[in-house]
Parts: structure tokens; C-alpha cells; sequence
């Protein structure tokens, strides 16, 4: 277990080694950032001052091995715009997305899978053909568009709901939050709808087809054939066989969230690390975006080594060892 | 004229596995009413995205054709010439009827292109995979599982910031996200055909690995890729919408329906809903009904059923 962790670390650090090279060129080569950061009316003298403080006039590679020292000692450079180091900036912002994130998992995971059950159990009904066909609907809505009817409906036409922002937070343990006012709540219910319905969709899909599939296993045939009563087979013998899938997908899925909460914040105006990225893409700033992308890369190499560890306790019949496969 | 030579090739090769197979997939479309009318709305609405924009009223790629004095007119408004909008106009004055039908040409332009230039990457990697095995499969596989590790949207999202905007590096973006895919699905289906007897006659009669690749292995595996592209082209087609929406796609002065959402939202808290609205459902039309498609080939080609 332990040389296997071992092991997947040592991949994860090459992983963030390579992305690391990649983010570099692809951000750091292309285009200028004195002319961002030098007023228009610097003398040739003081560019070629901030040239140097920035240090761009040594060769790429001398620029790469700078960045990656200090990249090591947590410093992934300071921000144009705001000024204060962009790994701050970023981890600032992270609660809000987190918490849009996790509340959307919930979301989805407590509406998907008794849905995904219940369908998947009676799989020759109306019902079913028509919530599979539904759940296609879900995910074929795109994010931003849903986003906006969302706010047009509940927001603009019947003033139920505010359209942007997080509302009243509040601190929890130093980390403020908003699902604990009921003006946060009201805040946090339309973003978090926005991101979870592909995910309801997901889930439902993913619950049916495994219950689906369980129902044909022998060992539901026998213990049905016992006559272990229905509750209990689905209970004790259906739902831990498929939660198997399930959880490797929510697992990958919380990836993805973090990823596609970008799309939600911007239209929600939700302050969250998304949000921050894509301001920083329009104002140039590179060391936000340099810093998010290596951060998003760590947070997606630990939730794999996550997704992995939490299989083998799930499923006994997996070894971690085993590379061969 | 080609000198008439006589094919020998099936004589050596048994094509015994080939044919049936072949006419067993379509029987499986025969036989399903619901794949035949999925795939007829999907013929319908990518002919619609094709010839419709012909008949636009107007050109909303060419600023002679619209003003910009009757921007923002709500739907059923006329112009100064007698024409309607019958969707009303966005900002720029543009009738929203040309805009949207434009819009979806791109959207399927963008879509189609680059899956089929990703599809082409993809089986090849998938191909050269499953054909030279070990080292060369485990390498190519490590970096596959490497691309497919990262959410799509942020990998174009950042490859677009870094090279700008415009169709083509929107359609690159999106091919650099999705080979992989296929090349995964390519070498799983060509690894079990591989097994098979006709590919080991093959490379005992001493064929080239490329003639095995292209001529035994590919024909015999690539059904699967194909379906899940119909599910990838959707894919396709959102990203981008969501890559002109975050203003790093395709440019302003050519609008695809992303876009076009994206330039009705600051209008969408005043009541001024149409711009936003209508592009987004002949979004969603479009997704959806590749979406179905793709879904009920799938269930079709399921081999559990």
C-alpha cells in the first residue's frame, strides 16, 4: 500500500513537472507583459528596467528553472493586477467555488441516484424510457445558457431569487461561507441548480444502467431465490455493488465541477476561483493564470490518487499493485 | 483503365468475419424505430444548418446589410426597409433569424471539423497502439490517460487565452482535447480484433503492419469510434459554445450561437430576453438531437443486449 501511494506520488509529481513546462511556454513565451505593466509613458529607460526585474531578458530556459525554484517554495509569482502573490489570490477564492462544488455533488447525488434506483428497478415502465430520454435533455443544456434562463425565469420574471454574488457569509472555522444565512442560501440555490443538473443527469443515468445490470447478477437471483425480502436485496446487495462506479465517477466528477464551475461563476458573478480565471485570461494576468492551471493540475492528481485509494476499499477484489492490467 | 488483376486477397484472407458483422449493424438500425427517427431529426436539423443560412434574410457577417440604428428591436419589429425581424435584433442591429441560422453553421462547421480531424488523429494513435503493442501501447496510453486527465474546458480555455481568437485555433483547441478519446476507444476495440485469426493469417502471409492497420484492423473496429463521435461532435459543438460565450472563441465580427447568447446577457436583466433566448434553443436543438442520435446508436451497438 505504502510503495504504492509512494509510487503514485512520484507520477503525480512528474505530471505536474510536465504541465508545468507546458503552462510556461504556452503563457509565459507568448506576448508582452511590460507593455501591461509599464504606464504608457515609461522612458526606454524604465522598460528596460522592469525587463530586467521581471527577468525576461535571460534566455527561456534560464526563465523556466527561475520559475520552477520558486514554483517549489510555494511562490508561483505575484499578481499583475492585484498585486499580492497569485497562489493567495487564488486560495482566497477557492471556499466560494468549493462550496458551490460540494453543495452541487450533494445536489446530484441525493436527487440522481434514488432516481437512477427507482428507474433502474423498473426498467420496463413508460417512466423509465421517459426520464432516460429527460436525462439526455440534462446534459445537452449548456452551462452558460441554462445559466442565464435560470436568472431570467427566477430571477427577472418572478423576482424570487438574486441573480449574482454570494450574499451574507459567514465564518466558519476562518473560512467564510454562505450556506449558513438565508441570504447566502438564496444566493448559493441557482448556481448551484446551474451546476448540478448535468450531473442529476449523470447520476441517474449511471445508477439506472447499474441497477439494471445488477438485477441479472446471479448473486440477486440467489438471495431473491432465498427469499431475502426486496428491500434487503436492493439495500444490502444492489446499492453496495453499484456504488462502486458511482463513487469513482463523483470522485472524477469533483474534478470536473471545480472545472466547469467556471462557466457557472461567470455568469452567477460568483466570486470564486473560475471567476478569477477568466478575469485574469481578459486582464493579461499571467501569474493568476499560471498558478490556477498548477493548482488545478495538483487538485486533479490528489482527487485521482483519492478516487483510486477509496476503490480498493470499496471494492475488496481490486489490487493496488497490481500495474499489469 | 486500370489492367484488370485478378483479387486474390480473399482467398488468403477469409472475409468471413467482415461482411456479416457489416450487415448485422444495419440490420440493427432497421430494427429499431427509435434509432431511425433519432437519426432522422439529426439528418434534419444538419441539413437545416446547412442550407437554411442560404436563405437568410439577411448577411450578418457583412455590416452593409444591417444598421446599427435598429439595434435591440424586440421580436416581430420591422425595419426601416419593411423587412421583419422576426426574432427581433441583437446589438449590433443584426435580425436575429440571420444571425441564428449563421450562428449554426458555424457551430456545425466547428463541430464537424474538428471531429473529424480529432477522430483521424485518434484512430491512428489507437491503431499504431493496437498493432505494435508493449512499449509502444503502454507510451502512447500513459499519454492519453495524461491529455484525458484534465477537464476539457480549462485546457482549451488556457490554450485559447494563450493564442487568441478565431475559428481555426477554436477548432485546434478542441481537437487537442479530443483525440484522446478516440484513441482510447480506437485501440480498445482494435486490441480485441486483434486476437482474431484472420489478422494472425495476415501477418503470417507476411503482411505490412500499415496494410494489417488500415486494410484488416480499421475496417473491423471502427464502428465503435463512430458512435461515440456522434456523442463527441455534441461535445464539440458546446465547447466552443462555451468558449465563444467566455469570449476567447470565435470572433466577434462572425458570431456563432455561443456568442450570440453571450452578447444578449447584459441586455437579459432588462427584459430584453430574445437575443439570449432564441440562439440558445437553436443551440440546445442541435445538441440534443446529436445527443439522442449518438445515444440510441449506442444502446444499439451495445453488445450486452
Amino acid at each position: 500500500m505504502l510503495t504504492y501511494i509512494f509510487q503514485r506520488l512520484l507520477q503525480s509529481a512528474v505530471v505536474l513537472l510536465a504541465v508545468s513546462i507546458v503552462i510556461f511556454l504556452a503563457v509565459y513565451t507568448v506576448g508582452d507583459p511590460v507593455e501591461l505593466l509599464v504606464n504608457p509613458e515609461a522612458t526606454e529607460l524604465e522598460r528596460e528596467e522592469m525587463v530586467q526585474v521581471l527577468g525576461l531578458d535571460k534566455p527561456v530556459l534560464m526563465q523556466y528553472v527561475t520559475f520552477l525554484g520558486n514554483a517549489v517554495r510555494g511562490d508561483l509569482g505575484t499578481s499583475f493586477v492585484h498585486g499580492v502573490p497569485a497562489v493567495e489570490l487564488i486560495l482566497s477564492r477557492m471556499p466560494a467555488t468549493f462550496e458551490l462544488v460540494v453543495f452541487s455533488m450533494l445536489f446530484a447525488s441525493l436527487i440522481g441516484i434514488p432516481i437512477g434506483l427507482y428507474i433502474g428497478l423498473n426498467s420496463e415502465t413508460r417512466m423509465f424510457r421517459i426520464i432516460m430520454t429527460g436525462s439526455i435533455l440534462g446534459y445537452s443544456l449548456p452551462s452558460f445558457w441554462k445559466g442565464m434562463m435560470l436568472i431570467l425565469l427566477f430571477s427577472v420574471v418572478l423576482h424570487w431569487l438574486p441573480s449574482s454574488g454570494r450574499g451574507e457569509t459567514v465564518n466558519l472555522l476562518g473560512i467564510p461561507v454562505s450556506f449558513l444565512t438565508w441570504d447566502g442560501l438564496r444566493h448559493l440555490t441557482l448556481p448551484v441548480c446551474n451546476l448540478a443538473i448535468p450531473n442529476i443527469a449523470l447520476m441517474i443515468r449511471l445508477t439506472a444502467s447499474g441497477a439494471m445490470e445488477a438485477q441479472t447478477q446471479d448473486y440477486v437471483k440467489f438471495a431473491r431465490a432465498k427469499g431475502v425480502r426486496r428491500k434487503r436485496i436492493i439495500n444490502r446487495h444492489i446499492l453496495p455493488n453499484i456504488l462502486i462506479p458511482i463513487v469513482t465517477v463523483l470522485g472524477l466528477e469533483f474534478g470536473n465541477l471545480i472545472a466547469f464551475s467556471t462557466i457557472t461563476e461567470t455568469v452567477f458573478a460568483w466570486p470564486g476561483m473560475g471567476k478569477l480565471l477568466i478575469t485574469s485570461i481578459y486582464q493579461l494576468d499571467r501569474p493568476v493564470v499560471v498558478a490556477y492551471v498548477m493548482l488545478i493540475t495538483f487538485i486533479f492528481v490528489i482527487i485521482n490518487l483519492f478516487v483510486d485509494l477509496t476503490y480498493a476499499i470499496l471494492d475488496p477484489r481490486v489490487r493496488l499493485m497490481d500495474q499489469s492490467s | 483503365m486500370k489492367p484488370f488483376k485478378p483479387n486474390t486477397d480473399h482467398l488468403l484472407v477469409p472475409p468471413v468475419v467482415k461482411t456479416p458483422e457489416r450487415a448485422w449493424h444495419l440490420a440493427r438500425i432497421n430494427r429499431r424505430p427509435s434509432i431511425k427517427n433519432s437519426l432522422l431529426i439529426l439528418v434534419i436539423v444538419l441539413v437545416a444548418g446547412v442550407v437554411l443560412p442560404l436563405l437568410a434574410p439577411q448577411n450578418p457577417y457583412d455590416l452593409a446589410t444591417f444598421s446599427i440604428m435598429e439595434n435591440r428591436l424586440p421580436p416581430g419589429a420591422e425595419s426601416f426597409d419593411g423587412m421583419t425581424f422576426w426574432l427581433g435584433t441583437d446589438s449590433q442591429g443584426r435580425d436575429m433569424v440571420s444571425a441564428i441560422l449563421y450562428g449554426m453553421r458555424i457551430s456545425l462547421i466547428v463541430g464537424l471539423v474538428a471531429t473529424t480531424i480529432a477522430l483521424m488523429i485518434g484512430i491512428c494513435v489507437g491503431l499504431v497502439a493496437a498493432t505494435f503493442g508493449s512499449k509502444v501501447d503502454a507510451v502512447l496510453m500513459r499519454f492519453v490517460d495524461f491529455v484525458l486527465g484534465f477537464p476539457s474546458i480549462l485546457v482549451a480555455l488556457v490554450l485559447l487565452a494563450a493564442l487568441g481568437r478565431g475559428v481555426d485555433k477554436v477548432i485546434f483547441a478542441i481537437v487537442v482535447v479530443q483525440w484522446a478519446h478516440y484513441a482510447r476507444v480506437m485501440r480498445a476495440s482494435a486490441m480485441v480484433e486483434r486476437q482474431k485469426e484472420y489478422i494472425e493469417a495476415a501477418e503470417n502471409l507476411g503482411y505490412s503492419k500499415m496494410r494489417i492497420m488500415f486494410r484488416h484492423l480499421l475496417p473491423n473496429s471502427i464502428s465503435a469510434v463512430l458512435v461515440i463521435a456522434t456523442i463527441r461532435v455534441a461535445v464539440a459543438i458546446t465547447l466552443e459554445a462555451t468558449l465563444s460565450f467566455l469570449g476567447v472563441g470565435v470572433p466577434v465580427t462572425e458570431p456563432s450561437l455561443g456568442l450570440l447568447v453571450a452578447s444578449g446577457f447584459q441586455f437579459l436583466m432588462s427584459g430584453e430576453y430574445w437575443i439570449s433566448v432564441y440562439p440558445g434553443i437553436a443551440l440546445v436543438i442541435l445538441i440534443f438531437s446529436l445527443n439522442l442520435a449518438g445515444d440510441r446508436l449506442r444502446e444499439a451497438f451495445d453488445s450486452r443486449r
